[in-house]
């Protein structure tokens, strides 16, 4: 059933190859052994030139990007980086599965045999030794393990009070206005069909989903995989096929190494993006979530409370038990 | 006299060669092996970027996989060069090309110079072995292993099972007592050539060959057979993760394999170019002359090890998610459940607290809401009190509240009013100590200002759910620390079980409670009860409170402290 499943979404993603048009293909760039970067944004002019150093740091060598309508100039912004191969499209990223199709698409020709990362354009990967090693280091490291996906959950960080007392500057550091995070309220279900946990919680769901805990979003993802072109992505990079995949938990005891992604939501952007999906239409669920937030937000909530965590490093993070170094020392 | 350094190769070429080099300008001949699955060209490239140096050899070339015969043959082949052109070399030094030095090279020299006549290399007999991984180590002697382990794996697994089915057994050829040890060795001269001139040598191959792993076997086998004066320890500091595969050293480990004082580590990840830029330069050699002291790595890649395979107990995670019995500790600390002491006592959360230095949460599982102390919404770790959150997945509460709560004991009030869905994950928890007064919970009906319709319905109900609590507290695999008295056997003497629960919370503070919690009145009680069951409905739980019969220690509630001595 599952290899039916997986077949028609990667079937869907070749159909879906369609709405990409190529802005700038640099693809001829990528060499045998490079690390490269997936992502899907609309109208994230602010955020690119952080996020992109950020990534360049870690050892990212090349960029996918599909661009999906912006008219703040992120398409022109992105064109001109010397590592960045970009797809534009007007189709709706809702019936895209929310770009899901579209990177499935871009990764099955592109990533076949690299290590690929796909975040969004407000998540940073944080993994074990981040601060002295490059994510080189650490895609060896599961090569030389036999490990071909890394599990990364996402971790949504805030602000000390409303969102836009600390108005975020382009190529800032998101984490210097936005430091606070939920160290210990997760909570995980696991998804008997495709092996995967389910994790909800943080902020969102203790503002947010108190009355209807089950509809918060989800927080797991698998955001690193050695891909290969057999692969999909089922929603998001919350789950993938084939299922072993998402086997990225021990379940005798012991840890595996895990990582985070740090969720640059909610900054002060954060309002204007609200009403602008609201309209659109486009997220999940029906944007319930948004329109949560929008409910939430009308009534300038403050996500901090006195337990909330202030980031200092992924020690930290292990240390409270979000992340783990597993067997990698 | 020095030592000559064996290298096999088979990837990260630039820094063999830089290694090489390090070894060959401080008067180390090499001879370095490539494996012949390597491509050609950068098979030249490392030839080449070597040819200016006189004293460095490259052998003919064996595929070495894993497992398999090929490294063995590598190793004779290139230390068979070594000992006919560098006649000064008295130690052979079997190195990979992710060994880096981290001593200088003459303290080594110095250091085997000291001892000509010792062979470094780990031998241990099977019997003896503990670090084998997969259950095979004096089968590796006995079995066939026709299959390749990497890519045949069904096959390989498949073929040991029928063989130890079958009982087949290849014979162990006269004179070879198997050990076995690490690959990486440093032998002397004469021990070398005495297992590469051995005249039984093709018969002693012939066996090997078909051994599984022989290079973590020939070498250290036939070096008992020769040598006089064997030290069982590798001189290459090499650790091995729990699947076997060595553990790989990066930049940020570098004070680590300083103060090791070990003279060669492997292996180094080919990036870590600050610790090759620090070992390769000669400025490293300040330290005195020690002895080779890998304790630290060791605890820290032992550390590594039980995180990877016992995990922190209690923590639930993203990619730590223990099947049922499975977690190592369901929780990540003790704390304790009290059934029936608020109902008894008006002040009981208080007092505890005082009593032991505790938190003391009121019914964290009370239907309307969680009920943190001091009344708090949110609580450590960010939980909140929402129930709905709560009974979402109420195992997942449970462990983050202890988890978040770690290096503070938390107490928390039971009981029949509250949602039940948990208690058989504490009952089979090792870290919950329950205490229940069975029945207490008919005394705030007793004060209520109910009709008694009503009244006596609730009883019944309350009653039903503690005796299948009760019931679920007696089950074989209650892993709990579980106390229960009824409601008449706690009312008759108070102090000696409060004493007990709390010296095993707090066991050294070892104190006499001087106050005891205010007791509730219950002037009336037994003829409340006898109500019920005229009534119809038949209290038992709360054990024998006869009508009329008031128990004596309700006075207490005038305020007079209940003294113990």
């Amino acid at each position: 059933m599952l290899r039916l499943a997986r077949k028609r979404w990667r079937i869907r993603a070749f159909r879906k190859r369609r709405e990409l048009r190529a802005v700038v293909d640099r693809t001829n760039q990528i060499a045998p052994d490079h690390i490269l970067l997936f992502s899907t944004l609309r109208n994230e002019r602010i955020r690119l030139p952080y996020f992109l150093r950020y990534y360049r740091n870690q050892g990212v060598n090349h960029f996918i990007i599909v661009d999906n309508d912006s008219d703040d100039g992120s398409r022109e912004y992105l064109q001109a980086q010397p590592d960045v191969s970009l797809w534009t499209t007007k189709h709706s990223y809702k019936r895209a599965r929310f770009g899901v199709d579209w990177l499935n698409y871009l990764q099955n020709k592109y990533a076949h045999g690299h290590w690929a990362l796909i975040v969004d354009p407000d998540e940073f990967f944080v993994y074990p030794f981040c601060d002295t090693r490059p994510l080189r280091a650490l895609t060896d490291w599961l090569d030389a393990s036999s490990i071909k996906s890394f599990s990364a959950m996402l971790l949504d960080m805030y602000p000390k009070g409303p969102f836009d007392a600390a108005p975020y500057a382009e190529g800032q550091d998101p984490f210097e206005v936005a430091p606070y995070f939920d160290s210990g309220n997760y909570i995980i279900h696991r998804n008997k069909k495709f092996g995967n946990l389910w994790i909800q919680g943080g902020p969102r769901l203790r503002m947010f989903f108190q009355d209807l805990p089950e509809r918060a979003p989800a927080l797991n993802k698998i955001p690193l995989v050695k891909w290969d072109r057999d692969y999909a992505y089922v929603s998001s990079t919350h789950m993938l096929l084939p299922r072993g995949l998402n086997q990225v938990y021990d379940e005798w005891g012991g840890e595996k190494a895990s990582g985070c992604l740090l969720h640059a939501k909610f900054l002060d952007t954060f309002a204007h993006k609200a009403e602008e999906e609201m309209e659109r239409r486009q997220h999940y669920a029906n944007s319930h979530e948004y329109r949560a937030y929008r409910a939430g937000i009308s009534t300038q909530p403050d996500l901090w409370c006195k337990w909330s965590e202030k980031y200092i490093n992924w020690r930290q993070l292990e240390i409270l038990g979000l992340m783990s170094k597993g067997n990698w020392a | 006299m020095s030592v000559g350094v064996v290298m096999l190769c088979h990837t990260a070429f630039d820094r063999a060669a830089q290694v090489a080099r390090h070894w060959a300008v401080r008067d180390c001949p090499v001879v370095i092996h490539v494996d012949r699955r390597v491509k050609r060209r950068a098979y030249d490239g490392l030839v080449k970027a070597l040819s200016d140096l006189p004293n460095i050899r490259f052998s003919g070339r064996h595929a070495c996989e894993w497992g398999t015969w090929g490294i063995v043959a590598a190793t004779q082949e290139a230390s068979t060069i070594m000992l006919r052109d560098f006649a000064q070399v008295r130690h052979v030094y079997l190195a990979s090309g992710s060994c880096l030095p981290l001593r200088p090279v003459e303290e080594m020299i110095a250091y085997l110079t000291e001892r000509p006549r010792t062979d470094f290399i780990e031998s241990v007999t099977t019997e003896d072995v503990g670090w084998t991984i997969g259950g095979l180590d004096v089968e590796r002697f006995t079995l066939r292993f026709p299959f390749s382990w990497r890519k045949q794996r069904r096959l390989f697994d498949g073929y040991v099972r029928l063989q130890r089915r079958l009982g087949f057994r290849r014979r162990i050829p006269a004179g070879i007592v198997p050990h076995l040890g690490s690959q990486w060795w440093c032998l002397t001269r004469q021990t070398l050539s005495a297992i590469l001139e051995n005249p039984d040598r093709a018969e002693i191959d012939r066996y090997f060959r078909r051994v599984w792993i022989p290079d973590e076997s020939y070498f250290q086998t036939l070096v008992r057979q020769v040598s006089a004066n064997v030290e069982s320890r590798s001189l290459t500091l090499s650790k091995f993760d729990f699947q076997g595969k060595p553990h790989i050293f990066y930049d940020d480990h570098l004070q680590l394999l300083r103060r090791s004082d070990c003279f060669v580590a492997r292996k180094i990840w080919p990036h870590a170019g600050r610790l090759y830029k620090t070992f390769l330069s000669d400025d490293t050699g300040s330290q005195p002359a020690a002895e080779p002291n890998p304790g630290k790595i060791d605890r820290l890649f032992a550390k590594a090890v039980e995180r990877r395979t016992k995990g922190r107990p209690g923590l639930y995670m993203q990619s730590r998610h223990p099947n049922e019995n499975w977690e190592n500790g369901r929780t990540a600390a003790p704390y304790s459940v009290f059934e029936g002491f608020v109902d008894l006592f008006e002040n009981f959360e208080i007092w505890l607290g005082k009593a032991t230095g505790t938190r003391v949460h009121g019914h964290i599982f009370a239907e309307a809401k969680v009920e943190f102390a001091g009344g708090e919404k949110i609580y450590n770790g960010a939980v909140c009190d929402s129930a709905a959150i709560r009974d979402y997945n109420p195992t997942s509460f449970l462990t983050n509240l202890i988890w978040n709560t770690r290096g503070e004991r938390q107490c928390f009030q039971f009981g029949p009013e509250d949602s039940q869905a948990l208690a058989q994950f504490i009952a089979g928890d090792p870290n919950a100590q329950i205490s229940v007064i069975s029945g207490a919970w008919a005394i705030p009906l007793f004060h209520s200002n109910r009709n008694f319709g009503e009244i006596r319905k609730e009883a019944a109900r309350l009653q039903k759910i503690e005796a299948e609590f009760l019931s679920e507290l007696r089950k074989p695999w209650v892993k709990a620390r579980v106390r229960t008295w009824s409601l008449a056997e706690f009312v008759e003497n108070p102090m000696e079980p409060l004493q007990t629960i709390v010296d095993e919370i707090s066991p050294r503070a070892m104190r006499r409670l001087s106050e005891a919690p205010r007791l509730a009145d219950l002037t009336g009680f037994g003829q409340f009860l006898q109500n019920l069951r005229n009534q119809g409905m038949q209290p038992v739980l709360m054990g024998d409170f006869p009508a009329g019969d008031d128990p004596r220690p309700s006075t207490s509630r005038r305020g007079r402290p209940y003294l113990v001595k």
